[in-house]
């Protein structure tokens, strides 16, 4: 299979998505003229003209509000934050309105809004340029959230979200954009809602999405060379969550790591360990772990930034640790 | 200046049936009849009729927590309205919006909004879909005093200005952020003359006055369809009502309140105006008022017997069944 960047994953679906539809459009900081800070706009502009491809003043605010506003009047905008810190700056427009318009108008109208973010730990970028900020969103009714960990999905899960009828989320991790993966040649969608079954395995389950995917599936390969059988999944959709293939991998296996760069407290694994508590305590030999950052700001020093990265080693351990 | 007799009734039907509507709210609110709260327009009748009456049901408009009057202004039908008041089935958001969440997309009114300042950016969006689809619909955006002091207005009205978008930003200036008096929080005189920052027209008209609003909004809508751009349009009125149905209003006195109400009803000094240009006469404007408090009157019996929503629809609408093409 050919093989292209995750950035030109990206560029690829919107390109084919804007063709598609001419009602897709994207705005946002430095999209146009610059192609955007990880190149993940380049050439857009030429094919789809600046009337489609937007470069809107510094004003988050405006830009996810102008979003619903565009797709309350019949448009499918995309919007771009420059970095997933900055959703901090647009939040009512996320939580309040785009949220809960559908709903709060008794289904009226529909919500045909993604909005990408560049989040996660790169270069030491610091404590406003770092985070992954996903797990807020699981804690908003209304709103769908993909993550992507791959090539591939990059492509399918953009494309799908642009379809999509309902807000989507779609946070893409910094460190992926340059990272070469195998592309199927084409049209294609990845289904928002499932999970992927990255790796089978029969002794325990982790469960990770975005860039610790990689770190993931590099810890099941030393776990099998100590004779564990890990079967690795990568959520891909944070909300609506699968319940439905985390259960069953986990019915089988037994025993659950979480894995995720956001904060561990209050993170995405907070609320899988709980689903797994509430409904299948019986089945797990073992308690569930969760590796996720510390509960600070992410430093700027790379000998602190280095701290709060989770690494294939401190999954390994983790599942030693539940695996004796 | 004069106008068609037709048009002037629509006008007056618009003004009165905004007052009818409120009075009534107000009384059931009083009555108990109503659940969540309820802030009136009651004395700004004449800028949401006034801009309205310049608008087709293409065009958009953002509304207010205080949005009964331009859902009115805009053309939404009081039935559904007194429904989703009451929090039925039967109302415009299915029982699940309320006063502060009516909406009604088949007329272009894009939602009442109850956070303050929330409505200028989706009013951009909408616009900036019509400049894109060269449709010259027209967006108008309604919102207070108050909400001119959130960091909304500048993005937005800054966004709207740098792209010629065709979107009318309407103050209405009441006097009051709920309830704090406009000069303690505000430097400025006039809303309005934040315009130049910005590099776009404004206007300042009595918001009492119908007909200086709609000569007003007139001229900006206009040229917002002639790809010229957003203007800013500040309309002077006063809040008679308290910020919400209960409010004990201890920040102002009665006689203020009456005072000002004397002078400047909107609804009376369209009356003894149209009554003295020999515009209208006094039978025809009887006949409207009682033919529209009949309709008032209509609209709550059958609100109240109307049914609640089913349990079963908690769930619905919060997602849409999207049709994605899969082949993956």
């Amino acid at each position: 299979m050919r093989e292209i960047t995750f950035s030109e994953a990206t560029l690829e679906a919107m390109s084919e998505e804007m063709q598609r539809d001419e009602k897709v459009f994207v705005m946002g900081e430095d999209i146009a003229r610059q192609g955007g800070i990880f190149g993940q706009f380049k050439g857009l502009p030429q094919k789809f003209g600046v009337e489609r491809v937007i470069d809107t003043p510094i004003s988050e605010t405006a830009i996810v509000g102008a979003g619903i506003g565009a797709a309350l009047a019949g448009m499918r905008p995309v919007v771009d934050m420059h970095f997933a810190d900055f959703v901090g700056v647009c939040m009512d427009e996320v939580l309040n309105q785009m949220a809960k318009i559908c709903y709060m108008f008794g289904g009226q109208c529909t919500m045909p809004l993604v909005m990408r973010a560049p989040d996660g730990i790169i270069r030491s970028a610091a404590a406003q340029h770092s985070q992954s900020l996903e797990a807020f969103f699981l804690h908003i009714p209304g709103l769908k959230v993909v993550i992507p960990s791959n090539t591939a999905d990059a492509k399918g899960l953009l494309k799908a979200a642009i379809r999509e009828d309902n807000p989507v989320l779609y946070f893409e991790h910094k460190a992926l954009f340059p990272l070469k993966g195998p592309v199927p040649e084409g049209e294609f969608c990845i289904p928002i809602g499932k999970a992927n079954i990255a790796k089978e395995g029969k002794d325990v389950t982790i469960i990770s999405y975005s860039l610790m995917m990689h770190r993931a599936l590099e810890a099941a390969d030393k776990l099998a060379g100590q004779g564990i059988s890990a079967e690795v999944i990568d959520l891909r959709t944070i909300s609506p969550i699968d319940k439905e293939t985390i259960f069953s991998s986990v019915a089988k296996t037994k025993r659950l790591v979480i894995v995720h760069e956001a904060v561990k407290t209050g993170g995405v694994g907070a609320e899988i360990s709980a689903l797994v508590a509430e409904e299948m305590i019986d089945y797990l030999d073992a308690p569930i772990k969760r590796l996720g950052a510390p509960f600070v700001p992410i430093p700027f020093s790379p000998s602190l930034e280095r701290l709060v990265k989770i690494n294939a080693d401190q999954i390994v351990s983790a599942v030693e640790e539940i695996c004796k | 200046m004069s106008y068609q007799a037709d048009f002037l009734r629509a006008l007056y039907r618009k003004m009165v049936t905004i007052r009818k509507f409120e009075e009534k709210i107000g009384e059931l609110f009083l009555g108990g009849e109503l659940p969540g709260f309820v802030h009136l327009y009651i004395g700004e009748e004449a800028i949401a009729s006034g801009i309205c009456s310049n608008l087709t049901d293409e065009d958009y408009i953002t509304s207010t927590h205080r949005g009964h009057g331009h859902c009115i202004a805009k053309g939404a039908n009081i039935k559904p309205m007194m429904a989703e008041i009451f929090g039925k089935k039967t109302g415009y958001c299915k029982g699940k919006g309320g006063s502060m969440h009516i909406a009604d997309f088949s007329i272009g009114m894009l939602g009442a909004n109850g956070v303050v300042g929330g409505g200028y950016t989706l009013a951009v969006g909408a616009a900036l879909a019509a400049k894109m689809k060269k449709t010259r619909q027209v967006a108008v955006c309604f919102f207070g005093d108050g909400a001119s002091n959130r960091g909304t207005f500048h993005e937005a009205i800054n966004m709207a200005a740098a792209w010629k978008l065709p979107v009318i930003f309407l103050c209405e200036n009441n006097q009051w952020a709920s309830t704090t008096p406009y000069r303690t929080t505000t430097a400025v005189e006039n809303i309005a003359d934040r315009a130049v920052g910005y590099g776009i027209p404004s206007n300042i008209v009595n918001g009492n006055d119908v007909f200086a609003v709609y000569e007003a909004a007139k001229v900006a809508i206009e040229r917002a369809r002639e790809g010229g751009g957003p203007t800013l349009i500040e309309a002077k009125t006063y809040r008679i009502k308290g910020h919400f149905v209960g409010d004990p209003e201890m920040y102002r006195t009665k006689a203020e309140v009456q005072e000002r109400f004397e002078k400047d009803d909107p609804l009376k000094n369209f009356v003894s105006d149209v009554l003295a240009k020999g515009w209208l006469k006094k039978a025809e404007l009887d006949q409207i008022e009682t033919k529209i408090t009949e309709e008032v009157d209509a609209a709550v019996d059958s609100a109240r017997k109307d049914p609640y929503p089913d349990d079963n629809e908690l769930y619905s609408d919060l997602y849409v069944e999207s049709e994605v093409n899969l082949r993956a």
